[in-house]
């Protein structure tokens, strides 16, 4: 039976990579294939879920294959059956099945029609990766994924700017998200000294016992988790991106950021759950943090005069009541909840237009002038500041800009005086400094030594911030996130003794997409002028230089197409559990440098197209 | 300040004057988009406009060149607009030479210079604030907690809510300050702008850089009743809140002290309203579109000149249907399908002009052209109230706790009702349907005995010598004074559709956007009055007693009809009607079936029937952007008797108004109608000339991202600006060609006609739509051009004659050449 589970992820992987082939023309093939392949998957996952609890429901634990095996380092894949599962995969194909039937009529004729549906099935693929996933590894994969398809999806009118600048600003946070993912696995590697499977995390003794003896470690990793559920599923501090997410046509939000992906969250924290279960510090901050944002989503919800961000902030509100069930441990109430959550949101959005006919027609028979609400009898001092203080959301998000972009930028252009052609240079050699005291590493003084994995680390991310907050040169701030990466590589080096071929897994595809993206820069640069000051749109005259040049910025960042995915998480095994700096720095590295390679993609690509002979939208539509 | 206020005033009048004219959406009339150039010629106007705000106008070159190449514009009309001298240089320059149409306007050049200068991006600072606030002032139901203050205007209610000292919209204490102070516009500018030559151009910049919001608010300054929860808003207040948000911005940015942005202008800002350069590139779009119009025009005129002039008979069936293009088709289908059968086409309010107040409700709404303001109420009364409701659009669902509970036990619902509406598509309470505009089995208070009228002065129906007043305008206007059949039938036509914010768009344009079944159904009930026949026979109008009129419904987008009041027929007239329902309905799956060619996606074929009712189920699928295209391909409005056009098929794209100039000699009945179809037609046509070639900056873009902002407009995401315009759904298959009015009469009666009102004549004289003139006596063509009629000969093409017209329309689902229908 279990060796069923695997055509869950076959069967998306097969319709994805068949909906590359299909000709842009072909807009029926293209939905049959789309349909068809997800009314099966939903036809197999309820029959097989039928069996499954007819057999009594007993989890399964399927280890896949292992993907890079070296001393008592294993990366492999596995998958997991439980209830949460069948929930979430019945949830999904189902509601992705109607979309994509939905879509099939609403998006004749669009622009983009393929890349739509290749995208939602990329999202579908990425979607059951998590779902099914059986450690932590292979749901960073389908986390991945998803981040990438959300971005996709959010700039598909990417001959707009705000899709853009939004996508941009989702995919940030999606970013944060990841952060947390890294850091619990690094840590997961030092608490258990294995890729443990979640099927391990059910053996309560074993958790327990390690738990206690590393108590801090446990409250790290389970703070961890919050931040990822809570970045994916809008929770506070993150809220304010669900709104912004609602670029694409409308079943695309009904499907991410009504239905499913707004629920991966929770989904990440029902997963953990014998993990955290017994730390009761934790599960009190998550009840906690769950109501303040019922609380305060609700209250931006009552202020909205948009309709699709009234739905998102009311959806947020209930997810938060969700976290506070999973904090109690209401398993089934939760999941229960986030089903219906998912189909009452879903349908909204998609009736959303309707919206219009029908309010106008229900005032035109039953006008009240102007309703009191309960705000109305308050003190009117009080009022107006809470007014205020929902309209502008309390803040959420200009405190992002305020806390982590500006901040960035701020470092970025202080380091303007150092002229770009320095840092290039600077970093240059750093690098090969780095690589010949390598050679030297068992003689220097272990005083410095150890310091030097710090040293190297903060070259690294000065170096990603700088490519970050460049405005002008492509390739140098290309090459600077390469070279990013091959800091990072130097500063473990200089930690551990290890085998060179981890380098060789980190470095090959990272090196293979910077010259893969050089070269395409240069062909355009042939062509067109490209710079960093703004949004150039040149897709729009080469669809296909910008596609490629897609591929290589995912592979540059490190995005599981390329051996270098299983390499970061390599490199982190050699990170000690002491060393939270280092892992800290890299891992904020590794950050940036996603951020900064979809920030060239989307400049160069992206955006209202630089030149006007053709309809380009105003900047503010 | 040296800077007077009339200046100021002036300048917001100009402003008010160019930005978007657009209303509510539950209110959308078709206009001209670019109206404020409607003063100049057509393609000096086109050309100022492009080089002013940036508007493309035209299409692409290079896609005339294909249009060119796929024989969609003729050889032989180009070179009418090429210099005889040296057409060799100007065929090189129309096919081959490349130019720059990268355009670079000049609205917008002064605030770019915070960018350059300053290196702040004011408008992401500035915009999501702005539009936020704006909106939930606006907001018509959307919130659930409404803006807490309304008093006294945007800006008093702003400065109410900003006095509670603990959260502010602005963080600069400068800017709070100011706020109190009352400050004008130029006292702002001062500060931001110093340079008293640059406030215009700045406001313009400002403003243009979100043309929606405050086109919008614009309109609603204008008129405060276009709002159902009316709210109080001037385009100078919300411009004096801009401006605090930008120095807001600034003070945030820079602290106090910051230089004005005039002081730092280092190039040359061309002033806005400079006079515009004609380039040679402007040529070489004037001779394009011109040709790909003419090439057009020719075929038309040529099938009109060339065809069969079949006299009238006596017809056995009449029917008056609105004049809109869309009607153009099941009038031929009724006529080949009954021969006896005569139709009639004149503006679909059929000059009964009044407002209607539904029954359950206190509110009127106003059902004939949107310039007309009626002195009269029609009530619907003696009915019960229909109205279904659906729990998705109810406030509670967005509560904390209710939520809770909803989610639990209704969010299952919504799976079951989300896999039916996409499986088994029905009529639904969110649905917006034609027939729900007036209940048909409710009486109408149309006739006044007793002089009732409303508190606001509003008279109460019509007494009797009104209606024959109208009811003779009527059938003078259309010709129709004798050989009257025993059943005349007056239809009016309204659409449904669902999931659609642009729906009032799609009913009836002469009845402000609504059906026009309360029309058909008013007129009607006064042509079978009794006192009206008899007062207009005595003005020469002779009625039998045996003939019923009977008010009729066309549901365009279903392609049904629905019937009004028949218990007052006579027996015969019963029976005879129960027969030409059978031709009715056999026209109606031809003309769904002819509209279908157009999806692509049906599959169109000879089963009428079976089109039909998949035709019926886009007006109920939420997933169905195009429950019908409108008004896409219109390009003609022909006025005179049906004879002319009969028997001609025109591809839908034709207005087709009835008039007759033997009834009219004149001209008296000819004034109202050119004084009607040039803004209502001409509207609709350069609305969709627009928004097809500037789908971004004069139309709404796809629709399918569009979120609705407080029930009065769209917005892309919820940060953008409101979307003008049309979407592109209803635009893809429209050709951009002016209209061209054709008019059955002496060329020195029409000239004297049109020249009576000047905002009429300005239309034509300017050419924003194009007049020919047919001479009903020796049926030779007058072109109207600068004044004064020129004859025009056509190129003489062979007039294509067909058969089988289903076999044609199944072959091609792009526009088709006009045919002469043998049968």
């Amino acid at each position: 039976m279990s060796a069923f589970i695997p055509f869950f992820i076959l069967l998306p992987t097969t319709a994805f990579l068949l909906s590359m082939l299909i000709p842009k023309a072909q807009e029926r093939i293209m939905s049959i294939l789309a349909y068809s392949s997800v009314g099966l998957q939903l036809l197999a996952a309820i029959g097989f879920s039928g069996f499954w609890v007819y057999n009594g429901m007993r989890p399964i634990n399927l280890k896949e294959f292992s993907v890079y095996k070296t001393g008592n380092y294993d990366f492999f894949i596995d998958f997991y059956f439980d209830k949460v599962t069948m929930v979430y995969m019945i949830l999904g194909a189902f509601v992705t099945f109607l979309i994509t039937i939905y879509s099939r009529y609403y998006l004749h004729r669009e622009e983009g029609y393929k890349r739509f549906f290749t995208t939602i099935l990329f999202f579908f693929l990425g979607f059951n990766l998590i779902i099914i996933s059986g450690n932590i590894e292979t749901l960073f994969i389908g986390w991945e994924i998803l981040g990438v398809s959300s971005f996709l999806l959010i700039a598909f009118y990417r001959d707009r700017y705000l899709p853009v600048k939004n996508a941009v600003k989702v995919f940030s946070i999606y970013r944060i998200g990841d952060i947390g993912i890294i850091l619990v696995m690094w840590l997961s590697h030092h608490l258990w000294h294995e890729n443990i499977s979640f099927a391990k995390l059910h053996n309560a003794e074993l958790v327990h016992e390690h738990l206690t003896q590393n108590s801090w470690v446990g409250l790290v990793i389970a703070m961890m988790i919050y931040i990822s559920a809570a970045a994916k599923s809008a929770q506070l501090p993150f809220s304010s991106w669900l709104p912004r997410a609602m670029e694409g046509p409308t079943p695309s939000s009904a499907i991410f950021y009504g239905s499913l992906s707004v629920h991966i969250g929770a989904f990440l924290l029902l997963r953990m759950y014998p993990f955290w279960e017994f730390q009761t510090g934790f599960r009190v901050f998550l009840a906690i943090s769950g109501l303040m944002t019922a609380v305060i989503a609700t209250f931006v919800a009552r202020v909205q005069s948009s309709i699709k961000s009234q739905i998102a902030y009311s959806s947020i509100a209930q997810i938060g009541l969700i976290f506070i069930e999973i904090a109690f441990g209401l398993e089934e109430v939760a999941l229960i909840h986030i089903a219906g959550n998912a189909f009452l949101r879903t349908y909204q959005l998609l009736v959303s237009p309707s919206v219009v006919s029908y309010k106008i027609r229900e005032q035109f028979y039953e006008f009240v002038p102007r309703e009191n609400t309960i705000e109305d009898s308050w003190p009117k001092r009080f009022e107006y500041a809470l007014y205020i203080l929902s309209l502008k959301e309390w803040n959420l998000d200009s405190m992002m800009y305020r806390y982590l972009w500006n901040p960035l930028k701020k470092i970025g252009s202080s380091w303007k005086i150092l002229n770009f052609k320095y840092v290039f240079y600077f970093a240059g050699s750093t690098v090969i400094a780095g690589i010949i005291l390598l050679f030297f590493r068992d003689s220097i003084d272990e005083k410095y030594r150890f310091n030097l994995p710090i040293f190297f680390s903060l070259v690294g991310l000065m170096i990603v911030i700088k490519a970050f907050t460049e405005r002008d040169s492509v390739r140098k701030s290309w090459t600077l996130i390469a070279l990013n990466h091959i800091t990072i590589a130097i500063a473990i080096s200089f930690n551990e003794h290890f085998d060179f071929m981890h380098h060789v897994w980190y470095l090959s595809g990272i090196v293979a997409a910077w010259l893969f993206g050089l070269l395409l820069i240069n062909r355009l640069r042939r062509i067109e002028w490209v710079s960093l000051d703004r949004f150039y749109g040149h897709v729009y005259e080469h669809p296909k230089i910008g596609f490629w040049f897609l591929i290589s910025a995912l592979a540059l960042s490190g995005f599981p197409i390329t051996p270098s995915f299983i390499g970061e998480d390599l490199i982190f095994s050699h990170i000690h559990n002491n060393q939270i700096g280092l892992a800290f720095f890299t891992a904020l590295s590794l950050i940036i440098n996603g951020l900064a390679t979809i920030r060239i993609y989307a400049r160069i690509f992206l955006g209202p197209h630089v030149k006007t002979y053709h309809e380009v939208a105003k900047r503010s539509s | 300040m040296n800077i007077d206020k009339s200046h100021m005033d002036k300048v917001i009048h100009d402003l008010k004057h160019y930005l978007p004219s657009q209303a509510p959406l539950k209110d959308f009339i078709h206009h001209n988009t670019l109206h404020a150039f409607q003063k100049y010629d057509f393609h000096v106007g086109l050309n100022k406009a492009n080089k002013i705000f940036g508007y493309k106008t035209y299409l692409q070159i290079e896609d005339y060149r294909r249009l060119y190449n796929e024989g969609k514009i003729n050889k032989k009309i180009v070179e009418r607009f090429l210099p005889e001298n040296d057409s060799v240089l100007w065929w090189n320059k129309l096919l081959n030479e490349k130019f720059d149409e990268n355009s670079s306007p000049r609205c917008g050049e002064l605030r770019s210079q915070w960018k350059i200068n300053y290196q702040i991006d004011l408008d992401s600072l500035v915009h999501p604030t702005l539009f936020r606030v704006l909106s939930s002032y606006l907001d018509q139901g959307i919130s659930i907690w409404n803006f807490p203050v309304i008093k006294g205007g945007f800006l008093n209610s702003l400065k109410e809510l900003e006095s509670n000292q603990f959260v502010s919209f602005f963080k600069s204490d400068r800017v709070k300050k100011l706020l109190n102070d009352e400050p004008s516009i130029a006292f702002l500018l001062k500060i931001l702008v110093g340079d008293e030559q640059y406030f215009e151009h700045y406001l313009f910049d400002q403003q243009f850089s979100h043309p929606g919001y405050s086109g919008m608010v614009s309109v609603l300054s204008d008129n405060t009743k276009a709002l159902i929860d009316e709210r109080p808003i001037k385009l100078e207040d919300f411009i004096i809140f801009e401006l605090l948000l930008e120095i807001d911005a600034l003070d945030n940015y820079f602290g106090s002290i910051w230089a004005p942005l005039g002081s730092k202008i280092n190039t040359v800002i061309t002033p806005i309203f400079d006079e515009v350069e004609k380039t040679e590139l402007t040529e070489i779009r004037r001779i394009w579109q011109e040709s790909f119009e003419w090439t057009y025009y020719d075929e038309v005129l040529n099938g009109l000149v060339n065809k069969q002039f079949s006299e009238e008979k006596n017809a056995q069936l009449q029917a008056v249907f609105c004049i809109d293009d869309r009607e153009c088709s099941i009038r031929r289908y009724i006529e080949s399908e009954h021969k006896a059968a005569k139709t009639f086409g004149t503006a679909g309010f059929f000059n009964v002009e009044f407002y209607f107040q539904p029954a359950h409700s206190d509110f009127r709404t106003k059902v004939c052209p949107a310039p007309v303001t009626p002195k009269y109420l029609i009530k619907e009364v003696e009915t019960i109230n229909v109205n279904s409701k659906d729990f998705h659009y109810h406030k509670s669902s967005h509560g904390l706790l209710l939520g809770w509970i909803i989610t639990h036990t209704i969010g299952f619902w919504s799976a079951l009702k989300l896999v039916g509406s996409i499986f088994r598509p029905v009529q639904n309470a969110a649905a917006v349907s034609s027939t729900r505009h007036m209940n048909p089995e409710s009486e109408l208070t149309f006739e006044n005995r007793n002089g009732e009228k409303t508190d606001d002065g509003l008279q109460i129906g019509f007494t009797v010598s009104e209606m024959t007043d109208r009811l003779e305008g009527l059938l003078k206007s259309i010709g129709l004074v004798k050989d009257f059949a025993p059943l005349v039938y007056i239809i009016g036509h309204g659409s449904s559709s669902s999931n659609n914010t642009h729906y009032a768009g799609y009913d009836c344009g002469a009845c402000s956007g609504r059906p026009g079944s309360v029309n058909a159904r008013v007129i009607s009930k006064i042509g079978n009055h009794p006192e009206v026949r008899k007062e207009l026979k005595q003005r020469g109008i002779e009625i039998p007693e045996s003939t019923h009129f009977v008010g009729v419904l066309h549901d365009t987008s279903r392609d049904e009809f629905a019937y009004f009041d028949l218990s007052v027929l006579s027996t015969e007239n019963l029976k005879r009607h129960n027969e030409n329902v059978i031709v009715f309905n056999k026209a109606l799956d031809f003309n769904a079936t002819e509209r279908s060619r157009r999806f692509v996606v049906m599959d169109t074929n000879r089963n009428t029937k079976k089109v039909h009712s998949n035709v019926k189920l886009r007006s109920v699928s939420l997933f169905e952007p195009r429950p019908e295209l409108n008004h896409a391909t219109n390009t003609l409005c022909i006025v005179g008797r049906r004879s002319m056009s009969r028997g001609l098929f025109l591809d839908r794209r034709a207005f087709l108004n009835s008039f007759d100039y033997q009834v009219d000699p004149e001209g008296k009945y000819l004034l109202g109608i050119m004084n009607a179809i040039a803004p209502v037609c001409g509207g609709i046509n350069l609305e969709y000339f627009f928004s097809r070639v500037d789908n971004q900056k004069l139309g709404a873009g796809t629709k399918l991202p569009h979120n609705v902002m407080g029930l009065i407009g769209v917005a892309n995401g919820i940060d953008g600006d409101l979307r003008t315009g049309l979407p592109s759904q209803m635009i893809e298959v429209h050709d951009p060609i002016r209209l061209l009015a054709i008019v059955e009469h002496f060329p020195e009666v029409v000239l004297k006609t049109i020249q009576t009102n000047p905002a009429t004549y300005e239309w034509f004289d300017n050419d924003w739509v194009r007049l020919v003139v047919i001479h009903p006596e020796t049926r030779s063509l007058m072109l109207f051009k600068k004044g004064a009629f020129t004859e025009y000969q056509t190129n003489n093409q062979n007039l294509k004659q067909v058969d089988d017209l289903l076999g044609e329309l199944i072959k091609e689902h792009n526009n088709l050449p006009v045919f002469e229908l043998k049968n």
